[in-house]
């Protein structure tokens, strides 16, 4: 067991399953061994807003919630909601990305422009980006759903979290019929990470 | 072995293994997980109730019938609920009873930010707030055996950040308790004044004597460190405590009504500075300042918004200079927003488009207030739509009032709608009243209510006939509409407003989220026909967007073919997939 604590801000829209990636690593986190806590987003947000769960592990955790500067992972479900949440990564953390676009209100209503480059402009100023198509990756798995589920193989990988307890993790957290496609797609999230670091 | 549970979840673990075998609540965040958990567990009774003033008192007769009870609600449902509540605190308890406040410091999902143990001082109630969810599962457990041994409903006031994190758990075995033998005993429980008198000496008792309780309590404890420091706190805020500060000592108050001034004394007098860190109101720090205690609390935090580690280490602690990207102020905001499909949109649409003033209620529909659709004038609390209406007819007139619609939600008409449109019917206003019925409780995740039709264990019951509630007030107009139909909609709208009568129209369809569009329909922008004019983005819909370069929309995969924007494209540009 490592020594000091490991923090990790799961970002992106409400209604994109945020919280079953944030249960899966938690849940890795207990069969590890740690102390783990959990800080999840219900209500109105969940309803297309700004969300973001963050998820805590280490020998001894008092707070729910990641200091500005202190997370060691940010995982963006949606480009620029990870720009939103940068300040909370720490010196030299790791962001990852995936290539989805999703208009907030003040875009749609015509108030605002998406700034298209946005994932471009973090890997400028953080050296360990990695953006991926967490969609398109799900699609070809079956279902664009487990698109979560591709961003915790990804994320997995990147916080070196072994790969049967993830499976174990997914078993028990995941629902059966949904259970195949998820197991692939946390596969090849998993591969992705290999391949790009 | 431990499991990782939300505070909520614990919560209801902790009344389960208390022996409960009653619960109520009205959904609301943070509070809505609470009994909608209890419910999974075997032998228990729990139910959705209306709203929060009949949960309290469902939870009151259950009590005074001999079952431990677990009543629950969102912070400004206990305003709802007040009425019996403070009256409760008087009569005292049978079986235990404990009620469930959650509060939302930062207003997550919430009208105000309120702070609940201004309750537990004004009613007189325990006030115990635990820290993480064991402890909202111990604490749950203990204010059972409080409210029993002491004669009086506890408060267990909890925050949304304790309620939506999950942090370790040890579950215990439940305790099944008998019933506790009911005995007619009308000087404890019928409350006429010269009974209430006797009972008010009772309860004044009965606060010294948890006073006494609060100095010796395990709920309270003191941690010590550093004596250059000494920091009060309670609930979530002690991990942040924890988190930032691991050098100072800190008394932490499980029990935060009424407080140990003894404990509190002797604390204040072995430190060199006392510090109170609590969210919201003094409540802890006017209590101590008033005992000649020389603290410090709200003039260095703040009484707005939910604390964060940050915001203590940097009064208090060595905080690190965080580096600033910057990026956040380049990015656009992204509120909360109707999903694609939502049956409100059309509604938001229409009325904004017609200029009409609406008065506004709770739900997934409050957010037809925000730009692009505009759709709301006023929103207060839980129901207040129709009597807001009724009050802007009678402040500026009829004529006024046929620019007026009162907009409320199924749930939240049944919760507290029911009163002011027999008030529209009695006192001969003209509102025009839309029920948008979505057949669910939407906003805090499709619990089940009255209308519906379905109990909290998702089995059939008797479906409220709101329509038939709706005539039996004396409505003579009451018009059922789909709200997709924009034409219908807006048409039904302009003659139920040119009624010098009350109206109801109840838009009928559900929730998106329920009951999913067949996937076989699918729509696309017909590129030679679009001309560009945006008009489709003025649905706020995360559906259909448009394409800068191309001056174009397009649909987005996230469209569920509601056939809205279609209808409001004046170019016929938006067209079904054939075949």
């Amino acid at each position: 067991m490592q020594s000091q604590t490991t923090d990790i801000l799961i970002v992106g829209v409400g209604g994109q399953g945020t919280l079953l990636t944030s249960r899966i690593i938690a849940q890795v986190a207990v069969q590890l061994g740690y102390d783990v806590k959990v800080s999840e987003v219900h209500g109105m947000a969940q309803r297309g807003g700004s969300v973001v769960t963050q998820v805590r592990y280490g020998k001894k955790i008092y707070s729910p919630i990641i200091k500005k500067g202190e997370a060691d992972v940010i995982l963006a479900f949606e480009k620029i909601e990870a720009a939103r949440w940068l300040d909370y990564l720490k010196a030299d953390g790791m962001v990852i990305i995936n290539n989805e676009r999703v208009n907030p209100l003040p875009v749609m209503s015509g108030k605002a422009k998406y700034p298209e480059d946005i994932h471009e402009k973090v890997a400028a100023l953080v050296e360990k980006t990695v953006v991926v198509d967490a969609t398109d990756i799900a699609a070809r798995c079956g279902n664009v759903k487990a698109a979560n589920v591709v961003l915790v193989g990804i994320l997995s990988q990147a916080i070196g979290l072994p790969v049967e307890e993830v499976e174990k993790a997914i078993r028990a957290i995941v629902p059966g019929k949904a259970l195949e496609v998820n197991q692939e797609a946390f596969r090849e999230g998993r591969k992705l990470l290999e391949q790009t670091v | 072995m431990k499991k990782l549970m939300i505070g909520n979840a614990a919560i209801a673990r902790g009344a389960y293994e208390a022996g409960a075998t009653v619960a109520t609540a009205y959904p609301g965040t943070p509070s809505t997980e609470i009994v909608s958990n209890f419910a999974q567990y075997e032998g228990v009774y729990a139910e959705w109730s209306p709203n929060e003033k009949v949960a309290m008192e469902v939870g009151a007769g259950a009590s005074i019938g001999g079952a431990r009870t677990l009543v629950a609600m969102k912070h400004v449902g206990v305003n709802v609920a007040a009425d019996p509540l403070y009256t409760f605190a008087y009569t005292g308890v049978n079986g235990g009873l404990v009620i469930v406040s959650g509060d939302d410091p930062g207003m997550h999902s919430s009208q105000n930010e309120q702070d609940n143990r201004g309750y537990g001082r004004f009613a007189k109630l325990p006030v115990l707030e635990p820290a993480d969810s064991q402890e909202a599962l111990d604490f749950t457990r203990m204010a059972f055996n409080l409210s029993e041994e002491y004669d009086t409903p506890v408060m267990l006031r909890v925050t949304t950040r304790l309620a939506h994190s999950q942090t370790m758990v040890e579950e215990g075995e439940r305790t099944d308790l008998p019933l506790k033998d009911y005995e007619k005993n009308a000087a404890k429980y019928v409350m006429l004044p010269g009974h209430a008198r006797m009972r008010h000496i009772e309860v004044e008792k009965r606060m010294l004597k948890l006073g006494e309780y609060a100095e010796t309590t395990p709920l309270n404890s003191i941690e010590w460190g550093s004596k250059e420091v000494g920091i009060i706190t309670s609930g979530v805020v002690y991990q942040y405590v924890k988190e930032v500060l691991p050098e100072v000592s800190v008394l932490k108050l499980g029990m935060t009504n009424p407080l140990p001034q003894n404990l509190i004394k002797s604390f204040a007098e072995q430190v060199d500075r006392l510090i109170i860190i609590e969210e919201l109101e003094p409540v802890i720090e006017e209590q101590v300042k008033s005992w000649g205690i020389k603290v410090e609390g709200k003039e260095l935090f703040s009484l707005l918004g939910e604390y964060s580690p940050e915001m203590i280490e940097a009064k208090l602690g060595q905080a690190k200079p965080v580096r600033s990207y910057g990026l956040d102020k380049e990015i656009p905001a992204r509120p909360p927003l109707m999903c694609p499909g939502c049956p409100h949109r059309g509604v938001f649409h229409t009325l904004h488009k017609m200029k009409l003033a609406v008065m506004g209620d709770i739900g997934c529909y409050t957010l037809g207030a925000l730009s692009p659709l505009d759709g709301m004038d006023a929103c207060i609390c839980m129901g207040a739509s129709i009597g807001s209406a009724m009050g802007m007819e009678k402040a500026r007139g009829e004529d006024f009032a046929s620019k007026t619609v009162a907009v409320i939600g199924d749930s939240t008409f049944v919760h507290s709608g029911i009163t002011a449109l027999i008030d529209v019917v009695y006192n001969q206003g003209t509102s025009t009243v839309m029920i948008l019925d979505n057949d669910t409780t939407a906003m805090t995740g499709h619990q089940e209510h009255p209308g519906t039709g379905m109990t909290i264990r998702q089995q059939a019951t008797n479906k409220l006939d709101i329509e038939g509630l709706v005539k039996a007030v004396g409505v003579k107009n009451i018009r059922i509409v789909d709200p997709l139909n924009l034409v219908e909609l807006e048409a039904t709208l302009k003659e139920e407003l040119n009624r010098r009568e009350p109206s109801v129209i109840i838009t009928k369809r559900p929730c998106v989220l329920l009951d999913k569009i067949p996937n076989t329909v699918k729509y696309y922008v017909d590129e030679e026909l679009c001309k560009g004019c945006k008009l489709c983005l003025k649905v706020g819909c995360s559906g259909i967007y448009f394409i800068e370069e191309d001056k174009k929309a397009v649909m987005h995969a996230s469209c569920v073919a509601c056939g809205l924007c279609p209808q409001i494209c004046t170019f016929d540009a938006i067209k079904k997939v054939e075949g």
